[in-house]
């Protein structure tokens, strides 16, 4: 089968950047191309996601685009595949938004503007491989090859401690991989296949030979790094901080999420494990939203705050994972949903974030939140759509970051009563630095030094419409996404269910 | 009947208004050249809102008649918000008694708000007038929605939405930083009670399970009312429940210990006071308690701690009330022990009477806020010790005023002496401990809240002008911080004074609804309590306590007596009182230290200085440091494995040959 969508999905944005490699162009041309292949990178990304068959008894997988025998080695069975299911779906099209944004973004880039645009739009194609890829070979070539430009777009064109940060991301990222690479290989050494549709069914039937808990324990590693898990966290905060706007947006806007993913992937193929150690998830999950948040408090640099406030928020992912273990005798769809759904709005809010905050730097020419005040009364496009990001960021019902919060504390709430309860303490936490932070930087009294910035330029207020309306419209009208999710979520709480029902409580 | 779609047409209608100046007037404004300045397309914003919310006004007077016709019921269907597996997220409408007395003061003080801030808010340029009724449309909008909601989900949502207009509106004039610290403030203290209100929705939903197997979802209003009707909730986890939305009611309401974001509200425009913390978002506390109140009578133990909150909220805001200047600060106390009241009526289980104060309360607080409004407009300043004398230039703020101080303190036959009394009774005819109590606490408000209010009303229009604004700036060191006006001592022109009439008249007169004596032709007796007892909660109809009312007409007139003697005749000289009873004062002017306590012991100290920085060192100095030395460890480690492979042949052979040495031995050990 070959639909084509896919492979044009994840091979226009890498196609888009080796044309430019290649031919080469002045830097307006460059960005103009760059704009145009990432516009239509979103059409198709959207395309995708409305072309996604919810309705009952549809294929699971679909868009499938499949060689068998890509790599013709003998004992080697690597087929090219992609596809996308309720999971993956959403998180294509959210890729496809943050990639138009992070074009956008760099439009004021000028230095080595060219190889710029190559590295950022390999990135993207790369993050599309991930999201799509279900042979674990092909999901790892991506997962590796995304390292290279954000490797390369932060030391190049960062601010700071810019090498060290690059190289500390590339370290702990690759460190997580080594772990993976040697879980996928005792899979496919056990079972004997690299298909991850089939692993599931793979993994039950070769149960008594797989080590389940090493194997999962060595994927899910390269997946908490990712994520990241604290305490492995560190590369995080300086990672966003010394990248350039655009790197930022999409390093949390999508690149975080590829953890999550994976975890709910492998989540899928080891059910009984993910059960076992969801107490774990669920304190983690609450660590994650606690720490992050009063670490947050201290931060001075915007960015800093915001990678911080990055690890509080993927923590309600995490939380929504360990309800995994399931309540009553059953598994609930409510908890996974919303750590899926947690994982698009995450993206969209932070991506939206960091957008803003480097058009602030561009014109304040500082991020240092003492240094800044005021800003509204001279940006107040700017400062509104600050205001959107920060309320969808504190949860505020109409937005997106709400109904994606209630999910998970909906869906854990049964199975963890107080750990929740804590967690949820998180909101009020949340709302105290992101209202700080919005008071230090856009209100009181306008710095003097600010008195002649200028507000957005309507070609700025592009990107931030586009994930401003993906905000609002998850946040008013859930439906339209949470129905791709939960198809997406559901075979695993079959699988989870299955698992229960085997009589281990 | 009135059909869905209209009652929709009561919260869209300010949505549209929102909408509409958010997407084409503000921008329109933002994209002239000059920022100041008003002119016709800035004044469409406040045209269009008042249009707006009239419209909602108009149907809801309609939607309450029709669910007077009704009988209290008008059954709406449930609507799929969204589904995910088994569980099913509705919203719709809940049409009963509640609602509907609630959309006519929503929208009613709304729009009497609304025309009177076209002319308080004159001064504002194109832009921050649009912004002003954006914002302003958009809370009315979120109120209905309040209101409307028949399930718990879709309250919560819109009870968050409220807070958000009413952070947008204190921080209105953003770039004073008392402003900007009073909207954050104010979103994050009502945000602790929400956390309380989430827990109890997911503990709610924790019982979803017992529920769908009767065919319930929890979630929807009425079907939480079945179950509670059945039995199916239990009493003990009913109070689990009712405590969480309780303390979502403590933070919205300004109840102890969670009241302090509400006096320091008054940053916001004085219209905003009236409206959001007085009349309408404050109330929607009371709203909570009484649209849950099944939950809190399935568990004795919460009534009583509504009783006692409120009780106490009701003396100890009103004891705040006494001594301070701001004539806005007095009235926000003033709101926050009536709230108190309010929630002392629910807890002693006078549910209707609750509805009723909130009813009447609204008009007069209303219409007390719009007077201070008035006031500034003339003197230019909220602080009374600078007013005096205003009764001459503005007779129609006076009386206006005058009526409402009356109605507030319970001056028989305005408007707050029937709702006060009938509290104070219920409390009294309680029976208990608890009861008596309260009635206690209850009665010494009501002789606090007549002096705070006399005194209030002969400082600010009594005696002889003190200079307003330009006395203020003369004695303050800073007075550019205080934000004063002009002196201008006349009448506030017609569109800001025809409101406070019409609320002077509900003031007088919206006490007649509620009827215990006798039938009056079109208001039959008792006709609000049947009225309110047609919905969820059975009402039951005391008589009239003659005694009692003497009793409390006889406080209210004594503490409007004592402020008389104090602050027009100044027989009793408040200097001197304010001498004798120093610490008193003292601490009263501080009120309580709880801001310190909050702000700079909890948050400041032991949160920020405390738990968040020693959090952000250890992320810094151990885990980073860790990260650092495992790295520091692989490169050295690197270095020292390197010596192994150096490329020369002769090391490598006497590696290999010692190798095999070594084997060769093991082997023949083994062997």
């Amino acid at each position: 089968m070959f639909n084509g969508w896919l492979t044009l999905a994840v091979f226009l944005p890498i196609g888009a950047a080796l044309l430019i490699a290649l031919l080469g162009s002045s830097a307006a041309r460059v960005k103009v191309f760059a704009a145009i292949a990432s516009l239509a990178e979103l059409v198709i990304a959207l395309a995708i996601f409305l072309s996604y068959d919810t309705s009952e008894g549809a294929e699971r997988y679909q868009l499938i685009d499949r060689v068998a025998g890509w790599i013709p080695v003998e004992t080697f069975e690597v087929q090219y595949f992609l596809a996308v299911d309720g999971l993956s779906a959403p998180l294509v099209l959210l890729t496809g938004l943050l990639g138009l944004v992070a074009v956008y973004a760099s439009w004021s880039v000028e230095h080595r503007a060219r190889e710029y645009f190559v590295w950022l739009l390999a990135l993207q194609g790369a993050v599309m491989g991930v999201f799509t890829s279900l042979d674990f070979l092909m999901f790892f070539l991506f997962w590796e090859l995304e390292l290279i430009p954000m490797f390369f777009l932060i030391s190049i064109w960062g601010s700071g401690r810019r090498e060290y940060s690059a190289m500390k991301f590339l370290i702990f990222t690759i460190l997580g991989s080594a772990f993976m690479l040697v879980g996928i290989l005792i899979l496919f050494f056990t079972v004997g296949s690299f298909d991850m549709t089939q692993m599931p069914a793979l993994v039950r039937q070769f149960s008594g030979a797989i080590p389940a808990l090493p194997v999962f324990a060595l994927l899910f590693a390269a997946f908490a790094v990712k994520l990241p898990i604290w305490p492995l966290h560190t590369w995080l905060p300086d990672a966003h901080t010394d990248a350039p706007t655009a790197a930022s947006v999409m390093l949390a806007g999508v690149l975080l999420k590829m953890g999550a993913y994976g975890m709910f992937r492998i989540g899928e193929m080891f059910p009984d494990v993910l059960r076992d150690v969801s107490w774990l998830l669920a304190c983690a999950g609450v660590v994650n939203i606690l720490y992050g948040a009063a670490v947050v408090l201290r931060q001075t640099d915007m960015k800093r705050l915001i990678a911080f406030s990055s690890i509080s928020h993927m923590g309600f992912v995490v939380l929504g994972l360990s309800s995994a273990v399931g309540a009553a005798g059953a598994v609930s769809p409510v908890g996974l949903t919303g750590a899926s759904l947690q994982m698009f709005t995450h993206g969209a809010i932070t991506g939206l974030l960091f957008l803003l905050v480097g058009y602030v730097y561009e014109r304040a020419h500082t991020r240092h939140i003492p240094d800044l005040g005021g800003l509204a009364g001279r940006m107040p496009l700017l400062a509104a759509a600050m205001l959107v990001a920060g309320l969808a960021s504190l949860g505020l019902p109409s937005t997106a970051g709400f109904v994606s919060e209630i999910h998970v504390f909906l869906g854990t709430f049964p199975v963890w009563g107080w750990l929740t309860a804590l967690g949820a303490f998180g909101v009020v936490l949340t709302a105290g630095y992101i209202l700080w932070m919005l008071q230090r930087v856009m209100l009181g009294p306008l710095n003097p030094r600010f008195a002649d910035l200028r507000d957005a330029t309507p070609l700025e207020l592009v990107p931030v419409a586009a994930l401003v309306i993906a905000i609002m419209v998850v946040g008013i009208f859930p439906a339209t996404i949470t129905d791709v999710f939960s198809t997406g979520i559901q075979p695993i709480v079959e699988a989870l269910q299955l698992d229960l029902a085997l009589g281990r409580q | 009947m009135i059909s869905e779609s209209l009652v929709w047409l009561i919260f869209f209608a300010p949505l549209a208004s929102f909408v509409l100046i958010g997407l084409v007037i503000w921008p329109l404004a933002y994209a002239r050249p000059s920022t100041t300045g008003r002119d016709l397309l800035g004044d469409s914003a406040g045209y269009l809102t008042v249009a707006a919310v009239g419209l909602s006004f108009v149907i809801s007077i309609a939607a309450l008649f029709s669910t007077i016709s009704s009988h209290g019921h008008i059954e709406y269907p449930a609507r799929s918000w969204l589904e995910v597996g088994a569980f099913q997220l509705n919203i719709g409408i809940l049409m009963d008694p509640l609602t509907a007395v609630m959309l006519v003061v929503v929208s009613g003080v709304s729009l009497m708000v609304q025309i009177y801030s076209i002319g308080y808010m004159s001064e504002e340029g194109n832009r921050p007038f649009a912004r002003y009724f954006a914002y302003m449309s958009l809370f009315t909008a979120s109120m209905i929605g309040l209101v409307l909601a028949s399930n718990i989900i879709q309250l919560f949502v819109f009870w968050e939405l409220v807070g958000l207009c009413s952070y947008l509106l204190i921080g209105f004039w953003f770039t004073r930083p008392s402003a900007a610290n009073a909207a954050k403030k104010a979103f994050i203290v009502t945000r602790i009670g929400d956390f309380g209100f989430l827990l109890g929705i997911l503990y709610l939903f924790f019982q979803q399970d017992a529920l769908s197997a009767l065919g319930l979802n929890g979630l929807d209003i009425p079907d939480l009312y079945a179950a509670l009707e059945t039995g199916a909730i239990a009493g003990g986890v009913a109070a689990w429940i009712a405590a969480g939305v309780f303390a979502g009611a403590v933070g919205k309401s300004g109840q102890f210990p969670l009241h302090t974001w509400l006096p320091d509200a008054m940053e916001g425009p004085t219209p905003v006071s009236a409206l959001i913390h007085a009349a309408t978002m404050v109330t929607a506390g009371v709203f909570l308690v009484a649209r849950f109140f099944p939950l809190f009578q399935a568990s004795g133990e919460m009534m009583t701690v509504v009783a006692l909150v409120g009780g106490f909220t009701a003396i100890f805001a009103a004891s705040m009330g006494l001594v301070m200047n701001d004539v806005k600060r007095v009235l926000a106390y003033s709101t926050v022990s009536q709230l108190g009241y309010m929630m002392l009526a629910l807890g002693v289980g006078a549910y209707a009477f609750a509805i009723f104060h909130l009813f009447t309360h609204a008009f007069f607080k209303a219409l007390l806020f719009l007077g201070s409004g008035s006031v500034n407009h003339a003197s230019g300043t909220f602080d009374m010790r600078f007013m005096g004398g205003l009764r001459r230039f503005m007779p129609w703020t006076y009386y206006t005023f005058l009526i409402g101080s009356l109605a507030l303190a319970g001056v028989f036959p305005l408007a707050g002496f029937w709702s006060k009394d009938e509290i104070l009774a219920s409390a009294f005819h309680a029976g208990s401990a608890v009861g008596y109590l309260v009635y206690a606490l209850g009665l010494t408000a009501a002789f606090m809240t007549a002096f705070y209010m006399f005194r209030a009303l002969f400082m600010t229009f009594e005696g002889e002008f003190r200079g307003g604004a330009d006395a203020e700036a003369k004695e303050s060191e800073d007075p550019d911080s205080l934000h004063l006006g002009h002196v201008n001592l006349r009448e506030s022109p017609r569109v800001m004074v025809a409101p406070m009439a019409v609320l002077a008249v509900l003031a007088v007169i919206a006490g007649f609804v509620f009827n215990p004596l006798t039938s009056l032709g079109v208001v039959p007796i008792h006709w609000f309590t049947h009225f309110m007892g047609e919905g969820p909660v059975a009402v039951e109809i005391p008589d009239f306590d003659i005694i009692l009312a003497i009793v409390s007409t006889a406080v209210a007139l004594a503490g409007i007596f004592t402020a008389y003697k104090m602050y027009y005749r100044r027989e009793w000289s408040a200097e001197a009182m304010g001498e004798r009873f120093r610490s008193a004062y003292t601490v009263l002017s501080a009120k309580y230290y709880f801001d310190e306590l909050y702000e700079d012991i909890l948050v400041r100290r032991l949160f920020y200085g405390g738990v968040a920085r020693a959090l952000d060192w250890g992320d810094k100095n151990v885990i980073d440091r860790i990260a650092n030395i495992v790295g520091w460890l692989g490169v050295n480690v690197g270095g020292a494995l390197r010596q192994l492979q150096t490329g020369h042949i002769q090391q490598y052979g006497a590696a290999i040959s010692i190798g095999i040495l070594i084997i060769m031995g093991l082997y023949l050990w083994f062997l």
